[in-house]
């Protein structure tokens, strides 16, 4: 294994657990975000350029925006009448 | 269950599964050292039976098309369902002028954020086009490129025309889009039966490898998953934005 | 060293279940949920990775040359955006929750079905 890949791996396995720590739901789709990022530089040097891509869209763009949509639904729901 | 109990039996069997996952890799071949016969024949075939430079895609839409074919439904039913399930509340709410909602978004948005956002919509298409087209060559496919043409459908609406999303997805050009994907995939896949062959067949002609016209069916299964990723995503944004726009103009 | 990757994916698993377990909110469940899915990328791809092997994209290099196992490539590549489709139906199933209950604690949520 590489020494590149052992960081990842080590950076993969942080964020994992920064993500599920972070208990404030708003915040934690920012934290996710970037775990997306970290698996995807995992897996380009796992040489799995083709997942890398797709994690890119997934866990950047994708997932986070559909977490904010979402809280942001239950929080003006929260402010009014419940 | 109180949280107390939840965490007591929690405990003990996460410990039980760790010490069972510990033991099964401790038998799992070393990291580096992969043995698996099907992969490896794989790497060695793949362009030449199919003309296919990235062999991933080979196996995707080819040498495994059957489960491919089951995750793009899943993928269709969870679209479908997540549309209804947020659906469902729009006829609870108090019906609002959505127009007049985007209108005041509009200005919200910065001057330069808006512009910048709507001179990325265009490049961010032909990105998602190309990553779609080229599947069978380079890194990159059907299902990479429809998240990144979804993305295209976010970047309009960043740049603070909403409206514009309202009149594009018009809800049935979407979901027309998210349809025909994954009919489109299936239809190739029954494709193979038409000519007398097996289901999911590679029935059309190979090519030569590395053109834009090669390995026969995997460019067009691209295109099909690609319409359907792009769709199916596009709405499931488009059904979150109109729940949370909706709340804060009635709230 | 040879096991790491696995006890990374191993301990994604096993982080990812604790968070579900002593989540308080549906939508950190829902991401707690991901992580879990997660660590089957890093398994998948782990097992099939060959020291020194590249990429299996022939486009630029030699045929003949050792590749990495393209088959958990290729179940991990659609896995990850179908579980995104499938990350927003759970979300959606959140936001009904807030909706008919007025909360997304899962512990107020049971105790509201009795």
């Amino acid at each position: 294994m590489t020494a590149l890949q052992a960081t990842a791996l080590a950076l993969v396995a942080l964020g994992g657990t920064g993500v599920v720590i972070t208990r404030e739901p708003l915040r934690q789709a920012m934290v996710a975000g970037v775990f997306g990022i970290l698996l995807a530089v995992l897996f380009f040097l796992f040489q799995a350029p083709d997942v890398a891509l797709s994690q890119i869209g997934v866990g950047s763009v994708a997932l986070p925006l559909m977490i904010l949509l979402a809280l942001s639904r239950i929080h003006t729901d929260e402010d009014g009448d419940g | 269950m109180s949280r107390r109990a939840r965490l007591a039996l929690f405990l003990p069997a996460a410990l039980v599964l760790a010490v069972g996952l510990l033991w099964s890799f401790a038998d799992l071949p070393p990291f580096g050292h992969y043995s698996g016969i099907y992969g490896i024949v794989l790497g060695h075939v793949a362009v030449a039976q199919r003309e296919a430079t990235n062999v991933v895609s080979a196996v995707t839409f080819d040498y495994r098309g059957v489960d491919t074919l089951g995750e793009e439904f899943i993928l269709f039913a969870a679209a479908v369902g997540s549309a209804i399930l947020l659906r469902a509340q729009r006829g609870e709410d108090a019906a609002g002028a959505a127009a007049e909602r985007s209108d005041r978004r509009a200005d919200v948005v910065a001057r330069p954020v808006r512009a910048l956002g709507a001179a990325l919509v265009a490049p961010t298409i032909v990105l998602g086009a190309y990553i779609i087209a080229h599947g069978q060559l380079t890194p990159g496919g059907g299902f990479q490129g429809g998240v990144i043409l979804a993305s295209a459908a976010v970047l309009v609406y960043a740049s603070g025309q909403y409206l514009a999303v309202r009149v594009v997805r018009g809800v049935a050009p979407i979901e027309i889009a998210d349809a025909l994907g994954a009919a489109g995939f299936a239809l190739i896949a029954v494709g193979g039966l038409v000519f007398g062959l097996a289901a999911l067949h590679n029935f059309l002609g190979y090519g030569i490898s590395g053109s834009l016209f090669s390995a026969g069916i995997i460019p067009l299964a691209n295109v099909a998953v690609g319409v359907e990723v792009a769709g199916g995503v596009t709405l499931i944004v488009a059904e979150f934005l109109d729940q949370a726009l909706m709340r804060r103009r009635s709230g | 060293m040879s096991v790491f990757p696995y006890i990374v994916a191993g301990w994604l698993l096993l982080v990812g279940l604790w968070g579900i377990v002593t989540s308080r909110h549906l939508v950190h469940l829902v991401i707690c949920l991901s992580v879990m899915q997660s660590s089957t990328y890093v398994l998948l791809l782990a097992v099939g990775y060959r020291h020194g092997a590249k990429a299996p994209i022939f486009a630029d290099i030699p045929s003949g040359t050792q590749v990495v196992d393209p088959v958990v490539q290729a179940l991990t590549l659609t896995d990850v955006v179908v579980e995104a489709t499938v990350a927003a139906l759970l979300l959606a199933l959140a936001v009904q929750a807030q909706k008919r209950f007025g909360t997304v604690d899962p512990d107020e949520l049971g105790a509201l079905r009795g």
